[in-house]
């Protein structure tokens, strides 16, 4: 049954004999290389003397905890995001040097310094990369750390669950990780132009590197996202109805929605192209029956409405920031809610907008086409709600908010340059064409934006302290430069004709743009240095920056009501939730002390080893599938479902901690708290406005 | 809001905490779990549907959908998995009456009925196998292999699950965990039996039209 392959096979090693053909002369992969192994051996070095394992294991790998776990989420999304970054650098700076005749070949390329080989590599895994294991992890991070805080519940509906879709995740990001150093990863774009991954026209292992690594990472989104759902609809606190949840937990339902219905879609096109190229099956292969446009309508039924996975809990987010510095409720709530539902049903009827030069007609083009630009509607709704919450507030411009801002931007622009590509007579000018690439960063950047407005307006939360704002600002500047600089030079070389893709440029006159475009990547890399040492700072200073329950001051939401840090029961009594703001309206009221009266047993799910260990079994099953190892596939499967069953007998899952305890812990939160809570923000936002200081809701709001 | 800032509250009098246990019940946030996750696989169906229907006209000049049904016995296999979902069906009727051996007898039967639809199935590919018929032949070919043999690995591990039913309603009777598998492994059971007659009447039935 299985298909004759080109090259070394053995029973024991599958095809790891073609390690032997793989050039590891590249200098860049080197590096790479030496980078990685150096930070893993400086990190295994650093938690064997400190003797950090025990606790390594005790309060992270084997969490069920949904702060650690959204927590480790985000970690695996940045330090990819850096990855994806680096492939984004090495693309720049090939298209910045491969142009014209003349260009210089180093490193035994004939332009520039990667073959078109490598080229191809690099390209394909920053796409995956970027969208796949590093902004969704960032996101689904968030969503796990803040939806069920701002549902008022104590943990998530699964934990188990959600542990197992962190480790299936990091799973995702190993194997990209792998593919770097053991063999290659795929040459055919993120999207894996069908039949370009068929065996006969990609005979190397780099297509099924892309493969299992999509397929595994997809599974544990679909957990995810199974258990957000269940979340929000059975775990909200009293009195927290449909209308008074707030907005980004709205927007992770949308989300997580769109998730739970698309990527099985996703799951079913990887199956078959994984059976043309595992079994010899005929569904994307050029004759015998295969048919690749269907490749791509399958493909893209998931991968538009995955955007919309990646954007809406983006738009929650804003949601949430702009309102608490714009000191002020959000406006039109209901619409709000209203949109981001209509976005996500609306997102599963435009995907043939991705390929318009099919040639499938003027009809189905028009209906996509309208389609389309429907989305515009409730979008467009979306930011001018924004702009009538900002209207007339008083507004402060600490960093969240500047990520915010930037992030509407981004979004306006985006959205225009959408709605031209959603016009098929511009499409068949533009399509493929870097003006689309140039579109989709935009939109992508919309949500990093948002993402880091999220972190830095959700860190004190977490972890008790705020994040530096000096820094964070110049992270912010520096980063709005990098973007300016690469994205419109990039737009413009779009509408001047250049293709995507390209690792030779014959046109000399793209040089000076492609050169500013260098030159905004150079500031991205200034900016992430910021970042990072906006961290170290901030990490110096924690005892400086300790913040109190509501650490902006003017907070709305729920989660403002637990401690910062939250501990990890959350909520020593379940809240009782009064409107749509509960925050802001305990504070209106005076009612901010977060001592309630008496204390209860609280219930916990145990810590377990579980995920982490199916979690190691898929990574050897993904390994071994790649490799086509197939003793390992078989017993790494076996191992999966004996360990599932295993966990099916076990009746000791949870525990209780006694109230006495909680009462114990409460205190000692207090204690600490009492001593920062004096410590409020200082007054006097940008625009002159004043702090409601958290126990003293003297100021009546503008607006109220 | 503006609404609320009018009307005052009472801070002596507010109720801010909650001090019941609620405890969310989890035989009901399992089971709605699974009513989702059950959603998911509803969408690997519809497309692989959605596949099929573009692959069958592809046969690439080899045997077509109409060379190779059998929809009489396509239609034995369709009672005996509907006997199937029946028979637990009578299994859960048992549960609410707390009869453990009802249970068991009842999951036997359903799980014994499954391994003979398993058997049928075999035999019908084993047939597909030695007329050539592979796959790998055609486009559609690999559609149809692909969507009935999807559904087959369904009821692969639907009758795992319910070996390990039987063993955990024999060791720990029907406590909380072994109710809301039963009542999951009810809804997969069911699920199966629906896209089995999708299978039935898009595959077998339209097949010979
Ligand atoms: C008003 C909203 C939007 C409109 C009207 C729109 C329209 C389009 C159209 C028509 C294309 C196809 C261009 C072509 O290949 O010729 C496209 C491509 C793309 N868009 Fe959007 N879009 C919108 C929002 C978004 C969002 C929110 C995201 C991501 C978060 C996004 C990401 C992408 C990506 C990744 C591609 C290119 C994929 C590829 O071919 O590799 N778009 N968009
Ligand atoms: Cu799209």
């Amino acid at each position: 049954m299985l298909v004759d392959l080109q090259g070394p096979w053995n029973p024991i090693f599958g095809r790891l004999g073609l390690l032997l053909e793989v050039h590891y002369n590249n200098p860049v992969l080197f590096f790479a290389f030496e980078l990685s192994v150096v930070v893993g051996v400086i990190l295994v070095f650093w938690a064997t003397c400190a003797r950090k394992w025990g606790y390594l294991w005790r309060e992270w790998l084997t969490t069920v905890d949904h702060k650690k776990i959204g927590v480790m989420y985000i970690l695996v999304g940045l330090v990819m995001l850096f990855r994806g970054f680096f492939d984004a650098l090495m693309i720049r700076s090939q298209q910045a040097i491969a142009v014209g005749p003349d260009s210089p070949g180093m490193l035994g390329a004939a332009h520039g310094y990667l073959p078109p080989y490598h080229f191809d590599q690099v390209f394909t895994a920053h796409g995956m990369i970027m969208i796949l294991v590093a902004a969704t992890p960032i996101l689904v991070g968030i969503m796990n750390i803040v939806v069920p805080l701002q549902i008022g519940a104590r943990d998530m509906a699964y934990p188990y669950l959600n542990a197992l879709g962190l480790w299936l995740t990091v799973v995702s990001a190993a194997l990209v990780m792998i593919a770097l150093f053991v063999g290659d990863f795929s040459h055919a774009g993120w999207v894996g132009l069908a039949p370009l991954t068929e065996l006969p026209y990609s005979p190397g292992v780099g297509v099924d590197y892309w493969i299992w690594s999509i397929q595994i990472g997809s599974i544990g989104t679909t957990m995810g996202a199974i258990n957000l759902i269940a979340t929000i609809v059975k775990m909200r606190a009293p009195g927290m109805t449909w209308g008074r949840i707030p907005v980004f937990t709205w927007t992770s339902m949308a989300s997580n929605i769109i998730a739970l219905t698309s990527f099985p879609v996703l799951g079913v096109t990887l199956a078959l192209l994984t059976f043309d190229r595992y079994l010899g099956t005929h569904f994307f292969t050029v004759g015998l029956g295969g048919d690749l446009m269907m490749y791509t309508n399958l493909f893209w039924i998931w991968g538009h409405p995955e955007v919309y996975f990646v954007v809406l809990p983006a738009f929650g987010m804003l949601s949430e920031i702009i309102p608490t510095f714009s000191e002020k409720p959000l406006f039109g709530y209901v619409t709000m809610v209203i949109a981001s539902m209509a976005i996500a049903a609306v997102s599963w009827s435009v995907w043939l907008h991705h390929f318009f030069t099919m040639g499938a007609g003027p009809n189905v083009n028009a209906y996509f086409s309208i389609a389309t630009m429907l989305v515009g509607i409730p979008t467009g709704v979306k930011v001018f709600n924004w702009a009538f919450t900002m209207y007339r507030a008083r507004m402060r411009f600490d960093t969240p908010m500047m990520w915010a801002i930037g992030s509407i931007f981004l979004l306006i622009s985006g959205g225009l340059t959408g709605m031209m590509l959603s016009v098929p007579a511009v499409n068949y000018i533009v399509h493929n064409s870097v003006f689309v690439i140039a579109h989709f960063h935009n939109m992508f950047l919309l949500i990093v934006y948002a993402a880091f407005g999220a972190v830095s307006y959700w860190f004190p939360k977490v972890f008790g302290f705020k994040l530096d704002e000096r820094w964070g600002k110049w992270f912010f500047w520096f980063f709005t430069a990098g973007t300016l600089m690469v994205f419109i030079p990039m737009y413009t070389l779009g509408f001047m004709g250049m293709t995507r893709r390209l690792d030779y440029i014959s046109h000399p006159a793209w040089q000076p743009l492609l050169t500013a475009e260098m030159i905004g990547i150079g500031l991205y890399a200034i900016s992430i240095a910021m970042f990072v040492i906006q961290l170290a700072v901030s990490l110096r200073d924690r005892e400086k920056n300790r913040v109190g329950a509501d650490a902006w001051g003017t907070s709305r939401s729920l989660e403002w009501a637990s401690h910062s840090p939250v501990p990890f029961y959350n909520f020593a009594v379940t809240p009782v939730v009064h409107a749509r703001d509960e925050w802001a309206w305990r504070r209106e009221h005076g009612l901010t002390s977060l001592r309630p009266d008496r204390y209860l047993d609280i219930h916990m799910p145990k810590n377990t080893a579980v995920p982490l260990i199916l979690g190691l079994l898929s990574l050897a099953f993904g390994f071994a599938m790649v490799w086509r190892i197939w003793w390992l596939a078989a017993i790494s499967v076996i191992g999966i479902i004996v360990v599932i069953i295993y966990r099916s007998f076990d009746k000791d899952t949870d525990y209780i901690i006694p109230a006495a305890e909680v009462e114990k812990m409460e205190k000692e939160f207090l204690e600490r708290a009492s001593k920062i809570e004096g410590d409020a923000p200082a007054a006097g936002g940008a625009a002159g406005g004043v702090y409601a200081a958290p126990q003293a809701p003297t100021k009546k709001h503008q607006g109220d | 809001m503006s609404s609320h800032a009018a009307e005052s509250v009472d801070p002596r009098t507010a109720v801010l905490w909650d001090y019941e246990d609620h405890g969310h019940d989890p035989i009901s946030t399992r089971t709605f779990g699974f009513w989702l996750y059950m959603l998911s696989d509803a969408m690997i169906f519809a497309a692989l549907f959605a596949a099929y229907g573009v692959y069958v006209r592809n046969a690439a000049g080899g045997p077509t959908i109409t060379d190779i049904v059998h929809p009489i016995y396509a239609m034995w296999e369709t009672v005996v998995v509907l006997t199937s979902v029946f028979a637990y069906g009578l299994g859960m009727a048992a549960l609410k009456r707390g009869n453990r051996s009802g249970v068991t007898t009842w999951l036997l039967v359903a799980f014994v009925l499954g391994l003979v639809f398993l058997g049928m199935e075999y035999k019908e590919f084993a047939d597909l196998l030695a007329a050539g018929a592979i796959p790998q032949r055609s486009g559609f070919l690999s559609a149809y292999w692909t969507m009935v043999l999807t559904h087959g690995l369904h009821m692969v591990f639907g009758l795992l699950w319910m070996a390990i039913m039987l063993i955990q309603v024999a060791r720990e009777g029907f406590t909380q965990n072994v109710v809301y598998r039963l009542l999951n492994l009810r809804l997969f059971w069911h699920f199966q039996a629906i896209i089995w007659v999708c299978v039935f009447t898009f595959v077998y039935l339209k097949g010979v039209l």
